[in-house]
């Protein structure tokens, strides 16, 4: 008797405290409203915004990394540069927009267009099946496969070694898929940022680092010592803009512009802009450029 | 070599952004700190409140901020909310809210703990010489509460400041992000500028949390003459 007491109390406090509790939280948003009904940054009920409410706003919000040299990074100006933004400058000019850019993380992608915070992601966004249920990506501008970097000391060259050694991965990423699903018995150590996961590869705290190769390679070129022992791993991916799903107007918009650019060979010129002064010879723009949306 | 890391602070905007980043994490500590201690204060009386129904909703309160991780909070309160209700929260606002509730949630217990550390001849004693209610917690409870309760709460509020560097998660960019953003930016050119960035967000934490470390022992040394 006493106990059922007990647990019925108990039940009523917590339905009175999520009540308090999106009280509250409805009140500060609404003020914020207010304040902001200028703004119109980003569409209602967190549903994206169409092609008509982007244009009438005169900005396109866009999702890239701030730390990820040379594909989305702040330069010593705190101007956004890189592989992705050359591309999302494009995208607004030729939307005839001003462009904003939001510093996204790789585990936080997927909210921020869920939630409609952004209209578009521009990160570095590998196409994954799982991804595609909760994104819409566009044609693709560019193709990876995952590296493993290792120390030159302790070189790893197959997957198989491995096995019973930490491997470091960046939250979120393919390669904590892959990895988790192929290799079982790696041991995993994972990372929300990126430049968390390289210093823990320079402490010594894991025996190799795995993410997109193009970053892998970058990486090694600049840090004596470490060498790609594993080029290419798993299947050949793509990397896509992404819009929230079901924002078929600025898929479709997005589609036609990365079709129309592929005639102009935009994407060779953004390479030789942004990614060439960081590989040079290490890479083959062939291997990783995809212009026009269409994958050889 | 070695004067070359720490050319990457003077290069460009480099030194004044990361001035702008120490800016916006103490301009969110600042906000979330004074909602704290405000709503702390009030909390922790409400707590020491001995009604067995207001003592399991404030602990429920407490423990569920407390158990759940600043980030995961975060989360929810930056995406959640939107999710649920469709309201947009900036970035700052939802880190405001997340660590006013964080805060509260701790300065409230330590206001309890404070209060009921108070022995109860204190009391007593203010009534036997004919002291109201209000006199006695004006002039022997709150004093010698607060008293016990500055070395705990500068311990929280320097707690908070630190911890705001989770924020980057929201798209928030403060302090820490910037130096890493720098640091990703040059480690092409500079690769020992992280030792030096990280060295320098380390003064600037520093020079934010030690005068008020300083100013907790200078209040502590002046209650005890």
């Amino acid at each position: 008797m006493k106990n059922l007491k007990k647990v019925v109390t108990l039940l009523f406090m917590l339905t009175l405290i999520t009540a308090a509790f999106t009280g509250c939280k409805n009140n500060t948003g609404n003020t914020k409203d207010n304040t902001n009904t200028k703004g119109t940054e980003t569409g209602k009920e967190g549903t994206a915004r169409t092609l008509d409410e982007i244009k009438e706003s005169g900005k396109i919000v866009i999702g890239v990394f701030s730390d990820k040299k040379p594909f989305g990074y702040v330069d010593e100006n705190g101007d956004y540069q890189g592989y992705d933004v050359y591309f999302g400058n494009r995208i607004a000019k030729d939307l005839g927009v001003e462009v904003e850019y939001v510093p996204v993380e790789a585990a936080s992608r997927v909210e921020y267009l869920v939630t409609a915070k952004v209209d578009i992601i521009l990160a570095n966004f590998t196409v994954t099946e799982e991804r595609a249920e909760q994104v819409d990506f566009a044609k693709p501008y560019m193709k990876v496969a995952l590296g493993v970097v290792s120390p030159d000391s302790a070189l790893i060259t197959a997957p198989e070694q491995l096995n019973g050694k930490t491997l470091i991965v960046s939250k979120g990423t393919t390669a904590e898929t892959y990895f988790t699903e192929n290799y079982p018995d790696v041991k995993l150590l994972k990372f929300d940022q990126y430049t968390e996961a390289y210093n823990a590869l320079l402490d010594g705290r894991g025996d190799a680092f795995s993410t997109d190769n193009t970053e892998v390679l970058a990486w090694s070129l600049e840090n004596k010592g470490f060498t790609v022992g594993i080029e290419s791993l798993g299947n050949l991916d793509t990397i896509a803009p992404a819009v929230q799903k079901g924002n078929t107007e600025l898929l479709n918009w997005l589609n036609d512009e990365i079709t129309t650019l592929g005639e102009e060979n935009f994407f060779h010129k953004d390479y030789e802009e942004t990614l060439a002064p960081v590989y040079g010879d290490a890479a083959d723009p062939e291997s990783l450029v995809v212009e026009g949306g269409v994958v050889e | 070599m070695q004067d070359l890391g720490i050319k990457v602070l003077f290069q460009g905007r480099n030194f004044i952004r990361l001035l702008e980043g120490l800016w916006v994490t103490i301009g969110i500590s600042l906000v979330a700190v004074a909602i704290s201690i405000v709503l702390g204060i009030i909390l922790g009386m409400i707590m020491s409140v001995k009604n067995p129904f207001i003592k399991a909703v404030t602990r429920l309160y407490r423990e569920f901020v407390r158990v759940m991780p600043q980030l995961v909070l975060l989360f929810i309160v930056y995406f959640g909310v939107t999710k649920a209700f469709g309201i947009h929260l900036s970035g700052e606002i939802a880190a405001v809210i997340v660590f006013s509730l964080w805060g509260t949630a701790e300065m409230g217990d330590l206001v309890r703990g404070a209060l009921a550390s108070i022995p109860k001849h204190q009391y007593e004693s203010g009534k036997a010489i004919g002291l109201t209610n209000l006199q006695i917690y004006i002039y022997i409870i709150i004093p010698q509460t607060v008293r016990r309760l500055v070395p705990l709460a500068i311990n929280l509020v320097t707690r908070m400041i630190k911890t705001t560097s989770l924020i980057a998660l929201i798209g928030v960019v403060e302090v820490v992000k910037v130096g890493q953003q720098i640091i990703e930016a040059s480690r092409l050119t500079v690769p020992s500028a992280a030792l030096w960035i990280y060295g320098v967000v380390f003064f600037l934490y520093f020079i934010v949390c030690y005068p008020i470390s300083l100013l907790a022992a200078k209040l502590e040394k002046a209650w005890k003459s």
